[in-house]
């Protein structure tokens, strides 16, 4: 028997969505491996959701609390992380690799001295090993790896592990934690708008690109964001982030962020292979584009060959009516 | 200032992948070998650092086959000072075991500033660079777009979802770079000329297998054949009906 330790993430003292799919990978694990699923959240003090955990799969949700963990402390996470690893042993370890996780879990990997594959998009128990698959080369081929060792180090790209509920609770409890003081300190957190959703997390995401002419065409793609009900994010081509357009946080593709939305919406933009390593594990993908040769189309589910500033108001208009 | 820019040969982002006869590497026959763009960032940044203190070495490392010699001759025309081949015919998959092998290098170097690319655009891994921090206990920060250092503290700003962190930190430090950081420079013709007359040391190395095993490397499974909905805007009603009622996405 095995357990499997779900690290999870908090910011103000509410619990982070993608933790909900840090959660789903570990429980996929634990039943694999006959074992249960204990979450593991460092925050200053409480964190509102942890106890709504059992309904995706968590069996019990510890909350180690700190003065100096309200924010991402780097050096007291890993700290408390590896000590609670070595003292209770666990087959597996499973983060986001979210900007905390994919810093996080390195650091508890070296402190342990053991493996760790980040940015999965999937996870499996072979032969009392686990497994793993991740994209490699731009998205262009699919590494399949195998731990050979304990614990097995995991971070799961966003977005691809969807919750699934179950009728069980979960129990929770909470602990103060004691770590040596950190050199590194998160002194601020210069937040974006309120309500604006990251590309990285967002359930659909509308992506424009350099047929957008000019930068406050954006507006057309934020529009359509907007009758999407706040589950949507508008991303960016690296084209139109290098001319300075849009910032580099919307930047989805090689240099920019990797998105695994319900549905992408790539509004303009051609698809180049640094594009699609960004964006092609997207459920959905809908283009819409001049060009009827464009690269983007071999990857589109559904395609609108068209003047990009026709079709993307009337499909604005069509969202609003359907959504009353 | 001294520092050290830790970087990788990869290969270039527009490459065929075509899988080797093992079922489990790539085919490297005819693929075109480039510096690691994010890599490109952390020299930049450790040569302006440089600059700006009026002083001081660039040493980039590298672990990796006889012909990384190449990439770091890259970084040396970009304006490093000397280069140090860490030469391994293959590269483990368990990035902690290449950390090892760079910490080692790097230990009693004496070096300001380590800096590393975010991640290497081949494997993706995001790793290399936070792992050498922890063995060499230093502090870290990951994935940084902005830095300002003096009197021996940095400030650094890194993207987190939905806003920008703020981190303080003391140096020597390990820093990993995030596109935004800098805009890095062309080698000019006379750095060219140049790099090819710096030190170049290449010390054998031999990294452990560690805890992961590459078991397959496999196509990505093709995306079904799209279709073409329509022109214009006419198309967009059956888009919103094939979107709700195919794809329940709507």
């Amino acid at each position: 028997m095995s357990n499997v330790l779900a690290v999870l993430e908090q910011r103000e003292g509410a619990l982070r969505k993608v933790s909900l799919e840090v959660v789903t990978g570990a429980r996929r694990l634990a039943d694999a491996l006959g074992g249960t699923v204990e979450g593991l959240v460092l925050a200053a003090d409480a964190v509102r959701g942890a106890d709504h955990l059992g309904s995706v799969g968590a069996d019990t949700v510890i909350t180690l609390t700190n003065a100096a963990f309200g924010r991402y402390a780097p050096e007291g996470y890993s700290q408390a992380i590896a000590d609670r690893v070595k003292a209770a042993g666990y087959g597996a370890v499973v983060f986001a690799a979210s900007a905390t996780g994919r810093d996080l879990a390195p650091r508890v990997a070296a402190r342990l001295g053991v493996a760790l594959a980040q940015d999965i998009t999937d996870l499996a128990v072979e032969g009392g090993a686990v497994t793993v698959t991740r994209p490699v080369y731009a998205g262009k081929a699919l590494q399949k790896l195998k731990f050979t060792g304990k614990p097995a180090l995991v971070s799961l790209r966003p977005n691809v592990f969807t919750p699934v509920q179950r009728p069980k609770a979960g129990a929770a409890e909470r602990a103060a934690v004691s770590v040596a003081a950190g050199r590194v300190v998160v002194k601020q957190i210069k937040a974006a708008p309120a309500g604006t959703l990251d590309v990285a997390e967002a359930p659909i995401v509308v992506s424009g690109g350099r047929g957008l002419k000019e930068p406050a065409n954006f507006r057309l793609l934020e529009q359509l964001a907007e009758v999407l009900g706040g589950r949507a994010a508008v991303g960016a081509s690296r084209a139109v982030v290098d001319a300075g357009w849009r910032p580099h946080a919307d930047q989805v593709g090689q240099t920019g962020k990797t998105v695994s939305p319900t549905l992408y919406f790539a509004v303009g933009i051609s698809g180049a292979i640094q594009h699609l390593a960004g964006m092609r594990t997207s459920k959905v993908i809908v283009a819409i584009n001049r060009d009827k040769d464009a690269p983007i189309f071999k990857v589109a589910d559904y395609g609108i060959v068209g003047d990009l500033f026709e079709v993307v108001p009337k499909l604005t208009e069509e969202i609003r009516k359907l959504h009353g | 200032m001294k520092i050290a820019v830790c970087i990788k040969r990869v290969p270039d982002s527009e490459t065929r992948v075509r899988i080797a006869s093992d079922g489990r590497s790539l085919d490297e026959a005819g693929v075109k070998f480039i510096l690691n763009p994010y890599d490109e960032f952390a020299v930049e940044e450790a040569l302006r650092r440089k600059e700006r203190a009026g002083g001081g070495e660039v040493v980039v490392v590298s672990l990796g086959p006889a012909a990384a010699q190449e990439t770091i001759r890259t970084a040396l025309a970009m304006g490093a000072d000397r280069g140090v081949l860490l030469q391994a015919d293959r590269i483990p998959a368990d990035g902690l075991q290449v950390a090892k092998a760079l910490a080692a290098e790097l230990e009693d170097g004496g070096y300001d500033l380590i800096l590393f690319g975010k991640m290497a655009i081949d494997d993706y891994n995001h790793q290399v660079g936070p792992m050498v921090a922890e063995l060499l206990g230093l502090p870290c920060v990951t994935a940084i777009a902005h830095l300002e250092v003096e009197n021996g503290k940095g400030v650094a700003e890194r993207e987190i979802e939905g806003g920008v962190e703020v981190v303080e930190f003391p140096l020597p430090a390990v820093l990993t770079a995030d596109k935004g950081l800098n805009e890095p420079r062309y080698p000019a013709l006379k750095g060219i000329m140049a790099a090819k007359k710096k030190p170049l040391e290449t010390k054998p190395a031999a990294p452990g297998a560690g805890g992961l095993e590459v078991v397959a490397l496999t196509p990505p499974s093709e995306r079904k054949a799209g279709k073409i909905v329509g022109e214009g805007a006419a198309a967009v009603p059956e888009l919103i009906r094939l979107l709700r009622e195919e794809a329940k996405v709507l």
